[in-house]
């Protein structure tokens, strides 16, 4: 074990994961958290806790890792670049590791453009790959970047993310090797709706023996509406969203389309698990964190295996 | 009270709206003595300096008149003249004299009655928008004894 | 050449506001190439603030100069002779020209009469784009002669991230996504394998965040 995390001896286990995630409140109030991690509790692996995502400022990771920790659950902690540089990085995954976290997602951030201060100043003094190296190079060579002995080695789960729609498409299973040769140990990809797409990922990823090396997660995001489908094809960079998925769902009617959107999701779900070299999966139920249990429990996913 | 009779420059290139000028004198058409006419070749030879040097020698509006547009005799002459006519407008604006003492019009050789009524059109707004700030500010100058400015260059 | 951009009017009549004598002095160097401050440009400008001034009821005497650079001492000199005559300098040099002007004429307040914004190219008549940041430790060798600093928003060394969509960044449709331009021409020469190499962690200390940099050549200097 390189961590010890529920989600390493899950997926070490050869069991089929299910990741969860967390969006913190915009502000200090502990009991959002509490409320969205308690609809996750038992129906997911590990919970990923993003880090001012889109550049909107929310409470921190570490510190929401740190509370779910206290309620008894494992959190994945989600890390960008975008915000802090080299010294306030390992600082943090020192601190992060000492409060009980063992999972980490190394990311690079959307651009501060999109968020509520993008007149901010930016970081990136490490890109996702090189934090990816810098984790490893804690965990393994007990030093941080600079050579200095670490005191208390933070051995951390590494993570990464990776889009297999975005561009280009031919680009992206090397850049998934890339970070597989910085040591990475888990992969979360963008949420899928194209399957044959990304069928032909997955030949790609296995032709290269990529399966065997990292733990890859497809993700999984449910429909709300004929809205929201189109929304994730025309505006969400690298998604795509085949126009059958957006046909049932407009066929289905407003009042059905929540239901369609789960069954969609249920499906694709029994589809992901049948592709070589998919080991999970993160299901981000953005704003609907309360069909996660029916939906890991349709799937033929429950119970998860006990934390121990 | 005596009626504001404004200084208007009108910058007509030689192929369009100079002629155009002509024709309008050789029809006999009325148009006001405040325009006061500056042939040049092509109004693509218009510099943001020459229409900014007239408003500082005391002109209380100025237009540029050129070819139609797809009809300049040197092709996209005028198309150049557009774009240096808003980007003074817009100097002229921040400045305080205002963007809407100077314009662009468009006509062939053969308007004359074009020219005429572009040449009242003009005299009118300016007359309504009274003279210009440089002046109003020349009386305030005058008044306290202050010398009027002036330029040097290297 | 460095780019540059006049400041509005309304802030340099708001900085000039005290003086009613002042010398505004061009460059023929980047800003002249970059229509920002050249002899032109000083024109419009020196003209722009009389009429301003003129509508007020103030006087304002403007001499205008155009000085071959104002980055180099010997190149400054010419202005010695008139420079007392004048309150203020309002150069329309880049930043460091004005910084340069404000080191040898310590007596006149030296005022910047354009913003400069970065190291560019003139992608075509009246457009130009940013393409350097200076970081002083150069890898154009590793990424086809396409900068991963300057062109990329986040100035990833092992891009592009999640947000290319159709060859451009995520920020602005308008902007190229920096690592796409890498791949397509790094695939055009061939040399696709040197996308596989993780590129190190960048040493920012030849960057402007290791403190005002310096260039010596000791076989030039006196």
């Amino acid at each position: 074990m390189k961590a010890g995390s529920n989600l390493e001896k899950v997926l070490t286990n050869g069991t089929f994961a299910v990741t969860g995630e967390l969006g913190p409140p915009k502000g200090a109030d502990v009991s959002v958290v509490e409320r969205k991690a308690n609809l996750l509790r038992g129906n997911v692996d590990a919970i990923n806790v993003t880090d001012n995502q889109t550049a909107i400022v929310r409470m921190s990771s570490i510190a929401v890792g740190a509370i779910l920790k206290q309620m008894g659950l494992e959190p994945t902690m989600q890390m960008v670049v975008r915000d802090r540089n080299r010294i306030a990085i390992q600082s943090d995954i020192f601190g992060a590791y000492a409060l009980g976290i063992r999972n980490i997602l190394c990311l690079s951030g959307d651009h501060q453009k999109f968020g509520n201060h993008p007149t901010a100043k930016n970081v990136f003094d490490l890109d996702s790959i090189q934090l990816i190296q810098t984790v490893k190079k804690m965990r393994d060579e007990h030093k941080v970047l600079g050579g200095d002995e670490i005191e208390g080695v933070p051995a951390m789960f590494i993570g990464a993310a990776e889009n297999p729609f975005a561009d280009p498409f031919e680009y992206r299973v090397i850049r998934l090797a890339k970070k597989v040769a910085a040591g990475v140990d888990f992969i979360q990809t963008q949420c899928i709706y194209d399957m044959d797409k990304f069928e032909r990922f997955m030949q790609m990823v296995r032709e290269r023996g990529l399966h065997q090396k990292v733990h890859i997660l497809a993700g999984v995001t449910p429909l709300k509406s004929v809205g929201m489908a189109r929304y994730m094809k025309d505006k969400v960079a690298g998604m795509e969203v085949p126009d059958e998925i957006i046909n049932r769902m407009k066929s289905a009617g407003k009042e059905k389309a929540k239901e369609e959107g789960l069954n969609i999701c249920v499906e694709q779900i029994k589809k992901l698990r049948q592709i070589e070299g998919v080991h999970g999966i993160h299901l981000m139920a953005i704003e609907w964190e309360e069909k996660v249990h029916e939906i890991v429990e349709r799937a033929g996913l429950l119970p998860r295996p006990e934390a121990k | 009270m005596e009626k504001f009779e404004p200084t208007i420059i009108a910058f007509c290139c030689h192929f369009c709206a100079y002629t155009a000028a002509d024709l309008a004198g050789t029809m006999r058409l009325q148009y006001p003595a405040n325009i006061r006419i500056v042939r040049i070749p092509c109004t693509g030879k218009i510099d943001v300096r020459f229409l900014l040097e007239a408003f500082e020698k005391g002109a209380d509006g100025v237009y540029v008149a050129g070819c139609l547009e797809g009809d300049c005799h040197f092709l996209t002459g005028n198309l150049r003249a557009k774009k240096r006519v808003a980007m003074a407008k817009r100097i002229l604006e921040d400045a305080g004299i205002g963007g809407d003492r100077l314009e662009m019009y468009n006509m062939s050789a053969a308007m004359g009655p074009r020219f005429a009524e572009v040449a009242r059109e003009m005299t009118e707004k300016i007359r309504q928008l009274g003279p210009s700030p440089v002046k109003r500010g020349k009386t305030v100058a005058q008044s306290d004894k202050q010398a009027l400015p002036v330029r040097s260059s290297e | 050449m460095i780019i540059a951009e006049g400041k509005p009017i309304k802030e340099i009549l708001a900085m000039i506001e005290p003086y009613d004598k002042i010398l505004v002095v061009g460059c023929k160097g980047c800003v002249t190439v970059c229509s920002a401050g050249g002899e032109k440009e000083v024109g419009i400008l020196s003209s722009a603030l009389r009429l301003a001034r003129q509508t007020q009821g103030k006087s304002l005497e403007i001499k205008e100069v155009t000085l071959e650079r104002q980055c180099d001492t010997e190149y400054l000199e010419p202005m010695r002779p008139y420079a007392d005559g004048y309150q203020a300098i309002l150069s329309l040099a880049c930043g460091a020209g004005i910084q340069f002007v404000a080191e040898k004429f310590r007596k006149h307040p030296v005022l910047p009469g354009v913003d400069t914004q970065f190291i560019g190219v003139t992608e075509e008549q009246g457009v130009w784009t940013e393409r350097c940041q200076a970081c002083g430790s150069c890898v154009l060798d590793r990424t086809g002669g396409i900068c991963p600093v300057a062109r990329c928003s986040k100035s990833l060394f092992n891009g592009p991230c999640g947000g290319s969509k159709r060859g451009k960044c995520e920020i602005d449709p308008e902007i190229d996504c920096g690592w796409q331009l890498i791949y397509d021409r790094l695939k055009e020469l061939g040399q696709l394998e040197k996308l596989e190499i993780v590129l190190p962690i960048k040493d920012w200390t030849t960057s402007r965040d290791g403190g005002p940099r310096k260039r010596v050549r000791e076989d030039l200097k006196i």
